[in-house]
């Protein structure tokens, strides 16, 4: 019951959000659903893991061979806490703005959730397509009603890029759908096909699906929607898109391509993981380059997504789990500094490092916890990306899927470095120095802002020092994953 | 008794509690109390390493690990949160603490005039870094030693950039993390390796396999451990973070870039001794990159104005000996060196602060002059750790030194020579500063003479002590050739380095070529001290230098090189990308496609002419063409 | 005489009334033009009744009847179409006081 549950509450309060007129009570509402969602995602955390609570099968679609199935694992677990956490922490960060017709807004971010706790929990292929695009959905309303001024550009770009690529994942889906033994969508059917589909045609359902995946991720070269979605989409919206939604491309992979396609997986493996440094290099070079805060944010992003889906196709069990308590790390800190990016925007104005200066005279508390997210997304050791980061290198190292092993860590490692070029020159030009026109009047930060910091500054750490319960979830589904994949030929 | 190294863990604990206090309550504790927490934690400290070091220095002690909790715990990986308390790291918690707490009561006096919010949070970052040395030198296996490697450039890093108010620190503060971070990748691929290679990067399991494994995978893993050494420890390449880093205060040069952290890649070998001994590739590279540093440093350093940049860049060139001890061999000589470098090293930087402190901020030494009747503790204890570091017998340097050249001589003569030769620069810079700084007459101006005066005791009391120990800190360690077993020191490393030295062939020690060669050496140390001495006592080397001291002034332009070969192609590629990739080609392809569309589209839109006949036309040409359609080509 | 026969002329009457169909502006003769396609499909279909009529005399009494029917259909058709067509045709020249076709393109709008 605790799946459907996790879909049901934020689908039940975004419809009801819709009715609500007052801004402030639809923003409560908002709140209270997305804080009811973590409550019982942590129960599922403690529910034991064969329990049938976790899992649901209901009917839908039968004369398709569809059903509602939906159930947790360890990696939707990680996926599902992320998320529900996520939600209430970006409402309280986000409460003091503004904006006009509220309740639509929280309206469609809660929609937006019950989209992606459907694609986490859906055991059902064409059930996972549909919650696919019912979490994409809102975001493009999200985008083009509350964005920045060039958002109906940036939106039709996002939508035409990521239409293409749901697409891509539909037309993949049908096709093993009919080649399904029992004409069904789902996982299981799906998982039984793995090393019966000819060669020839997993190449390209491969690229059809993991072109559908990069996109989402993204991966270079489709990433150029990113950046400008993330600069013109409210900072809310970005939070949900760069937290969680991207690990959906992650997801995608783990879930529904890697098992089912090995031999797929296995002979173009090499040519991802070559895209991925490549994005990686690349993002970072760039991102030193960004004067927009947000672009900067975006491409780092872009810079460490590549990291994942690279040890994804490392195919190693510490690669795996490294990718897996990624996924979470990179969202706690990715909202961490978007949280940071906002608070400024929102007292500045402004976006530009280069208008900015000296913050940490004025704003100590920010400063400091700004540092720390920021050393977390340089991976600093003791703190939850390190973990990651160490245990995703070090499975690309020991992996036996490609020759190139030690070529793709070593280049990728160059990343290592650029991640603490860009970051640490974001830290100095924004906060250290001394203050200008601008700066001069900065406040420090509300209470809400600072406990959120804090929430997630603890949360970095907490992980950081002692990841082991994560990691427990986490073993027996990459267990799973490599079973599957590793049926190569 | 044993109970007490269970209690290792508050070693690095207590220091991490008064990171936090510090940190947490930065504006509600008062200065005093700040600096009674920040020391007090560490004298703590300090006394539990004791306590442990008198454990540890009983024969037969063997190793122990204290493991706390499972960090990462992965398929067969299992990383666990331990401790390693051995004679090595226990020698290394003495000097940290010990050290740390002189340095920590000297800056109580020394930062007393920041506002009491930034002085809490100068304690909280020097409280950070001595739980990260701690962490380093405690870890039992190469991931905690990686936390404490991080952890201390971190604390570097924000140490560096205190002063955030002025943008040329924390550009230096910046410059000594990415310098460090490639190292640090270095280290990573290493221990990445070793996982892969060993399934472990515990220390004794690593090690006790090292053994069955080929000479390739060792040399490999050696070098690039060592790389991460390289940035750490300040060599060549990755030294010239170092005398930028003099931007953070004294105190912290004395603790971070003297003492203690640039001294961590040092442990690190120490640590590792047996695989580099089984990889001799990397122990010449190791031992000629450490005579390069030296020697550069040195001859930098003889063209240095910056009172503060001369004992960085002789920093470096001693870390170059230490890794020119671990690169021949010498591995009791390269710690005992470090031992020694951190009483006289930190004595230097903190003598150095306090002169500073005297002048009202001022480091250049050509405005100095005739400080030793204003300053006579600050002066006397320089002086004796000038004489330490110039290798002047019976002062503590001298020993650690010719241990080093010792050694040196028996693998390569030629070693021998460059490093005396290195030894007589280090005697004559050093020199040069004592006899520039506190010789001679007083250049500054009539107001900073005024103000010239002694610094008070909590400045002079770690000043004394060091000094003790610099004098003192060598008779640990007396070569076998004065006295049989008198070599302290290397007794109590023996079981840290007993493997290592049983592949070393047994050195052709030769009591007449050792007393010989100690001879030499200390014959051309007395000659740099008297010509640095009588040189610049009377008349100090003022003007800008020219020629080729210029170029020395102007550090080999080795920072200017570096711009050139990796900061502006960076620069220049990330440009590229930004501007002109990003935009045109990748995003081009993009809206490109889109534009592509609405072309078409815009083309095909022409048809619609809104004339019934044209549709009717197009309608019965669509017929005709059926019509053909079955008629010829169906069949 | 054989069906060929008919068939041509069929054919080319109904081309005829392509053409005029295609080439010609004034809404009347397109109409006419129409009438003209449609009356050669009559035409069609009354040789082709009257050639089954014959060829099946003996075995079905009403055999080809069929054809005729529908070619009363259509005659009905083109009669419901020239009230409404010559309506339309009216309507068109009050308002534009024309009857080219040329003048109705807005469809394209």
């Amino acid at each position: 019951m605790i799946p459907v549950l996790l879909i049901v509450i934020p689908l039940i309060g975004g419809l009801t959000g819709f009715f609500i007129k007052n801004g402030k009570s639809a923003r409560d509402w908002s709140l209270i659903a997305s804080l009811v969602t973590l409550v019982v995602s942590v129960v599922g955390l403690t529910v034991e893991k064969n329990s049938a609570s976790l899992q649901f099968d209901g009917e839908w679609l039968p004369a398709l061979g569809s059903s509602f199935a939906v159930g947790l694992d360890g990696l939707g677990q990680i996926l599902t806490l992320l998320t529900a956490l996520s939600f209430p922490i970006i409402f309280i960060a986000t409460y003091r703005d503004e904006y006009k017709n509220a309740n639509n807004f929280y309206a469609l971010m809660l929609l937006s959730q019950a989209g992606l706790m459907g694609v986490f929990l859906a055991n059902d292929a064409l059930l996972f397509y549909f919650f696919w695009e019912l979490a994409l959905i809102p975001v493009y309303f999200l985008c083009s009603q509350w964005g920045g001024e060039k958002r109906i550009q940036a939106t039709f770009k996002f939508f035409v890029y990521t239409f293409v690529g749901s697409l891509l994942m539909l037309v993949g889906i049908i096709y093993l759908y009919l080649h399904t033994a029992d004409h069904s969508f789902s996982i299981k059917s799906f998982y039984d096909l793995n090393g019966r589909i000819p060669v020839a045609d997993q190449t390209w359902l491969f690229w059809l699906l993991f072109i559908a995946f990069a996109i989402k991720m993204p991966i270079f070269p489709f990433h150029t929607w990113q950046p400008d979605t993330y600069e013109q989409s409210p900072t809310a919206t970005t939070m949900v898109l760069s937290g969680i939604m991207v690990k959906m491309g992650l997801f995608g992979i783990l879930r529904w391509l890697a098992p089912v396609l090995s031999t797929g997986t296995w002979v173009w493996g090499d040519t991802a993981s070559a895209l991925c440094i490549i994005g990686m290099i690349y993002a970072s070079l760039i991102a030193i380059k960004q004067d927009d805060l947000k672009r900067l944010v975006a491409y780092s992003s872009i810079a460490h997504m590549g990291l994942m889906c690279l040890a994804i196709f490392g195919t190693t069990q510490t690669g795996l789990q490294g990718v897996m308590i990624q996924m979470f790390n990179h969202g706690i800190n990715i909202i961490g500094l978007w949280i940071v990016v906002d608070l400024i925007e929102r007292q500045f104005h402004t976006r530009k490092i280069s208008e900015l200066g000296g913050l940490a005279q004025k704003s100590p508390a920010l400063a400091i916890l700004l540092v720390i997210v920021a050393l977390a997304n340089v991976a600093l050791p003791l703190t939850n990306a390190f973990v990651g980061e160490f245990l995703m290198f070090s499975g690309v190292f020991s992996s036996a899927a490609t020759k190139y092993n030690v070529v793709f860590t070593v280049a990728a490692s160059i990343s290592i470095i650029l991640s603490a070029v860009y970051t640490l020159n974001m830290i100095q030009k924004v906060f250290f120095g001394n203050t200008n026109a601008l700066t001069e009047k900065a406040k420090d930060i509300y209470l809400n802002e600072k406990i959120i910091l804090v929430v997630i500054v603890i949360a970095i750490i907490i992980v950081g020092v002692y990841p082991k319960p994560m990691l427990d979830i986490t073993r027996e589904s990459v267990d799973a994953i490599l079973s599957k994949m590793n049926l190569k030929q | 008794m044993n109970n007490i190294i269970n209690l290792i863990w508050l070693v690095p604990v207590l220091p991490l509690a008064g990171f936090l206090i510090n940190g947490l309550f930065r504006k509600r504790l008062s200065k005093s109390l700040t600096g009674i927490i920040g020391s007090g934690v560490i004298l703590i400290s300090f006394i539990i390493s004791f306590l442990i070091f008198l454990q540890v220095k009983q024969p037969g002690f063997e190793p122990v690990v204290v493991a706390l909790f499972d960090f990462i715990n992965v398929g067969k990986l299992n990383i666990s949160f331990a401790f390693q308390v051995d004679q090595l790291s226990a020698l290394f918690l003495l000097i940290i603490t010990g050290v740390g707490f002189l340095i920590h009561v000297y800056s109580t006096s020394y930062m007393h005039e920041e506002e009491s919010q930034h002085f809490a949070r100068y304690f909280a970052y020097l409280n950070l870094f001595v739980f990260s040395m701690l962490l380093l030198v405690l870890g039992a296996n190469f991931i905690i030693m990686f936390i404490g490697w991080e952890g201390v450039g971190l604390c570097s890093y924000l140490l560096i950039g205190f002063w955030f108010k002025n943008l040329n620190y924390g550009d230096a503060a910046k410059k000594a993390f990415i310098m460090n971070r490639f190292g640090d990748v270095g280290f990573l691929i290493a221990t990445f390796w070793m996982i892969n290679q060993f399934g472990s990067v515990t220390f004794s399991e690593v090690f006790s396999k090292a053994h069955d494994t080929s000479t390739f995978v060792l040399t490999g893993i050696t070098l690039l451990l060592f790389l991460g050494a390289t940035g750490k420890s300040a060599q060549i390449p990755l030294y010239t973070w170092l005398p930028d880093a003099m931007a953070g205060p004294t105190p912290v040069s004395a603790l971070i870039h003297a003492a203690t952290m640039v001294t961590a890649g040092i442990y690190m070998i120490a640590r590792s001794n047996i695989m580099f001994t089984l990889s001799p590739i990397t122990q010449t590279v190791v031992a000629v990159i450490g005579l390069a540093t030296a020697i550069l440093a040195a001859t930098i350093a003889l063209k240095q104005n910056d009172i503060k940049k001369v004992l960085a860049y002789s920093t470096v060139s001693q870390l170059g000996y230490m890794f020119l001890g671990l690169g021949v061999g010498a591995y009791t000589g390269a710690v005992f060196h470090v031992m020694t470098h951190a009483f006289f090293k930190a004595l230097l930087f903190l003598g150095a602060g306090s002169v500073i402190h005297a002048m009202g901020g001022e480091q250049d030494i050509r405005k100095m002059g005739g400080l030793k009747k204003y300053l006579p503790i600050t002066q006397i204890t320089f002086l004796l750790a000038c004489f330490a570091i110039a290798g002047i017998p019976p002062f503590s340097g001298f020993f650690s030194k010719d241990e080093i050249l010792a050694n040196a001589f028996a693998k390569n003569p030629v070693y021998y020579i460059i490093g005396v030769f290195g030894a007589l620069l280090t005697a004559f810079y050093m020199f040069r500063l004592y006899a520039t700084t506190f010789l001679g007459k007083f250049r500054g101006t009539h107001e900073q003479e005024h103000h010239l005066h002694e610094s008070p005791a909590a400045i002079t009391f770690p000043l004394i002590v060091l000094a003790i120990l610099s004098v003192i800190g060598g008779f640990v360690g007396i070569p076998e050739a004065f006295a049989k077993n008198a070599h302290v020191l290397e007794h109590y490393l023996e079981p840290i380095f007993a493997e290592s030295n049983k592949i070393h062939e047994a050195q052709p020690s030769n009591q007449s070529t050792e007393l010989l060669l100690m001879a030499v050496s200390v014959v051309v140390a007395s000659i740099g001290v008297i010509y640095g001495w009588t040189r610049f006592s009377k008349n100090p080397d003022l003007e800008d230098a020219t020629g080729f001291g210029k170029v020395l002034a102007n550090k080999w332009y080795v920072d200017e090189f570096y711009n050139a070969i990796v900061v502006k192609p960076l620069n220049a590629l990330a440009t590229f990308f930004n501007n002109i990739f990003e935009k045109s080609i990748i995003d081009g392809i993009v809206n490109g496609v889109g534009k592509g569309v609405k072309y078409g589209s815009r083309q095909i839109r022409l048809i619609q002419s809104g004339q019934v006949g044209g549709y009717v036309l197009l309608m019965v040409i669509g017929m005709v063409i059926l019509f053909l359609v079955e008629i010829f080509i169906k069949k | 005489m054989p069906i060929n026969y008919y068939i041509f002329l069929s054919v080319a009457l109904f081309c005829i009334g392509v053409t005029g169909v295609l080439t010609r502006r004034n809404a009347i003769i397109i109409f006419m033009c129409v009438e003209l396609m449609l009356n050669s499909v009559n035409l069609l279909l009354v040789a082709f009744s009257k050639m089954h009529h014959l060829a099946l005399i003996g075995k079905h009494a009403d055999a080809g009847t069929n054809a005729q029917i529908f070619v009363f259909f259509i005659m009905v058709v083109a009669a419901a179409e020239v009230s409404v067509g010559l309506a339309i045709i009216v309507m068109m020249y009050r308002n534009t006081h024309s009857v080219d076709v040329n003048f109705l393109n807005r469809l394209k709008h």
